[in-house]
């Protein structure tokens, strides 16, 4: 199809690469912010003819996930006086594999499922696969909880990518409702890291121990 | 348009709630916005509306099954929520009456959505409205617990989407036009592509497994029913958690429709056991009393699960058993919160004599606990009675075996706990807390009504409730 969409869609993986390998906070979220932004654009590529529609998602997208969502999170990691993930979980050369050897799995993976003509030649599916399995890899391996809601918002990424397959064929609902809730949930996540911080001193979830078994 | 009032009105009313001045008359808005909604939904449970096939909320056989029995619980725990924000009369409560009139409002329209879209925009504000609810009492240890739900949940919330969307790719790949309703999803029938359906189905059931706290995606639930208030609790365990059944069993007429019902089943059935089991065992260990009706939820979220892998008879059952297991848990639920707020503790550590210092709630929480481990008469008896009638006919021996066997564990752990905490003498610390609780009318009421409904529910069933089950059964079976 589009050789600039396959383009960008092969950035974001690079930049999922990115997200993996990155120790500092302040990267990691303008690593983020720079996918929002790449995938904002993409639905303009897709559409020979623009919708409003389309516009307005490739809008909303842009200004959420560039703009809105990357300054919350800043705003956050201010109020927490935290600017770096210290001891992840899964540690960042690990989780580079994983995600590399993820990309791979994807790639070859996609192959495997039955797409329409008109997709065959996209990176789309094997993008999203690529991107949920990263988002995966920082929810599960990363300690701090502002880590840990770029991951989330990495996996809403990939979900995104794949959404994009239906962008022409399904009602924009499903999209407009992504954004929406993304905002909120992450508005809410935000309000809770700020007090998890004031209850705790610290924003380390490995100190939410307090509830086990 | 009846339907929408079931929407709009709890809605407005959480609109009133967060203007609402005064502190101590707002709780006051709970119980007279959920009168309404009982009433119009009784009104059209009982006089069924027709349903146009293409719309995409409505109020059908599935919502007339189910609906009713989370507006009767919520109007139950409303009026358990006029004293018991009383006596908490030192939090605001602006949020909180807000946020759970506008779950309701929610639930309602995730209950009758007939659309992919909807159902998972409506099961995501759910998710969202419930956050506030769980950390009302504002401790630290609840900040925790919403921690992990919002992150649980979230990633639930978030692959269910992911496969909304294969689902949908499905329907585009067999020539679909882009309808996203399950009627016209169970009109294309086999010419969905039967790879995508097969990961839709995962995904969605891993998603919306998270939502109803099936294992091994349960994590969130001890934390969350554990620190959350009673009356939350029962409103999560008896409306929350049945909106992501209804989900599934949607899907699964989907799935049943482009000829992979088979595979569908098995999945159900094996995660239902896999609940069972980890909720048995889970129960054995415990401490906590309310950690210990979290786990007794997943047990009956499991139970839930296997009647709906067992055709048509068994989704009968496990609608039955949706209104039995939501109010009995709810009687639970609101007496765990009373001796809970008597003793100070939900630890059996640091509780014991509640039989002597709270004897009323006591009482309930004993009859409820011998209740929801299927003590007949009650509700429970009967539906699992029918699982395990469904699953016998259907040829799963060892299943049902096994299902017995979790049964079993799951009674030894809940009459561990509970009379660990009910027998003995009362700890002198908690005596002097017994003493500044007063177990009142407004307390002690809510949960003995429910736990009375939940014996008419066994003794008593009336023939229409039957028929409504039928048809939600017709509905999801529509080829004979």
């Amino acid at each position: 199809m589009n050789p600039n969409l396959n383009l960008l869609i092969g950035l974001a993986m690079g930049l999922n690469l990115l997200s993996l390998g990155s120790s500092r906070l302040p990267a990691l979220i303008r690593t983020m912010s720079v996918q929002g932004v790449i995938l904002g654009v993409m639905p303009m590529l897709m559409e020979h003819e623009l919708d409003w529609r389309v516009v307005l998602v490739a809008l909303a997208t842009i200004a959420g996930k560039g703009l809105v969502i990357p300054s919350l999170l800043r705003r956050a990691m201010r109020t927490a006086q935290i600017d770096r993930e210290l001891d992840p979980l899964i540690g960042f050369v690990p989780s580079l594999l994983l995600g590399a050897g993820g990309a791979i799995a994807a790639l070859a993976l996609a192959h495997l499922l039955p797409l329409l003509p008109e997709h065959a030649d996209t990176l789309l599916v094997p993008g999203a696969l690529a991107t949920v399995l990263t988002g995966f890899i920082l929810l599960i391996g990363r300690t701090k909880a502002i880590s840990q809601v770029c991951g989330y918002l990495i996996l809403e990424n990939g979900i995104y990518l794949f959404g994009l397959l239906l962008i022409k064929a399904m009602p924009l609902l499903v999209e407009a409702g992504v954004l929406l809730d993304l905002t909120v949930g992450v508005f809410i996540i935000g309000i809770i890291v700020d007090r998890i911080q004031r209850a705790f001193d610290s924003l380390d979830t490995r100190k939410l121990t307090a509830l086990r078994e | 348009m009846k339907s929408l009032l079931l929407i709009i009105v709890p809605l407005l009313g959480a609109g009133l709630a967060a203007g609402w001045p005064c502190n101590r008359s707002r709780p006051w808005l709970l119980p007279a916005v959920g009168l309404i909604h009982a009433l119009l939904c009784g009104w059209m449970f009982f006089a069924p509306p027709v349903v146009d096939p293409g719309v995409w909320l409505a109020f059908d056989p599935l919502a007339r099954a189910v609906l009713p029995v989370v507006s009767l619980l919520f109007l139950i725990c409303a009026w358990y929520g006029v004293t018991y924000l009383k006596v908490r009369q030192e939090r605001p409560n602006r949020i909180f009456v807000a946020a759970l009139l506008a779950v309701l409002g929610l639930l309602s329209a995730g209950h009758q959505a007939r659309h992919l879209g909807m159902l998972w925009i409506f099961t995501e504000a759910v998710t969202l409205a419930a956050v506030p609810l769980l950390h009302f009492n504002g401790t630290p240890r609840a900040f925790e617990a919403t921690w992990k739900y919002l992150l649980v949940g979230g990633t639930g919330i978030a692959l269910s989407l992911l496969g909304s969307l294969c689902l949908g790719y499905a329907s585009l790949h067999g020539g679909g036009k882009g309808d996203l309703t399950f009627v016209a999803l169970m009109s294309q029938g086999v010419g969905l592509s039967r790879p995508w359906v097969l990961i839709a189905w995962v995904l969605l059931l891993v998603g919306y497994g998270t939502k109803m706290g099936l294992a091994p995606m349960h994590t969130w639930k001890p934390e969350a029913y554990g620190e959350a208030a009673g009356i939350v609790g029962a409103i999560l365990a008896g409306g929350v958690t049945s909106v992501a059944f209804t989900a599934i069993l949607r899907i699964r007429s989907v799935v049943g429709a482009a000829g992979a019902g088979v595979v569908a089943d098995h999945t159900l059935l094996a995660i239902g056991l896999f609940s069972m089991l980890v909720a048995a065992l889970f129960l054995l260990g415990t401490r906590d009393f309310k950690r210990m009706l979290a786990y007794s939820s997943v047990e009956h979220m499991g139970i839930l699960t296997i009647g709906a892998a067992l055709g048509r008879a068994g989704v009968a059952a496990a609608l039955f058993h949706v209104w039995s297991n939501g109010l009995t848990k709810g009687a639970l639920f609101l007496s765990a919160g009373n001796i809970r707020r008597a003793a100070g503790s939900a630890s059996m550590d640091h509780v014991r004599g509640m039989g002597l210092l709270t004897p009323r709630s006591a009482a309930i929480f004993v009859t409820g606990m011998f209740a929801v481990t299927a003590l007949p008469p009650f509700g429970p008896f009967f539906s699992e009675l029918q699982v395990v009638w469904a699953a016998l006919k259907t040829g799963h021996g060892a299943a049902t075996a096994m299902f017995l066997g979790c049964l079993l564990l799951a009674f030894f752990g809940l009459t561990r706990v509970v009379f660990g905490i009910v027998d003995g003498r009362p700890r002198d610390r908690a005596r002097a807390g017994g003493k500044r609780f007063v177990e009142t009318a407004g307390l002690v009421l809510p949960p003995l009504v429910l736990l009375g409904l939940s014996l008419w529910l066994g003794l008593f069933q009336p023939a229409v409730l039957h028929d409504a089950w039928a048809d939600a059964v017709k509905q999801l079976y529509p080829h004979p």
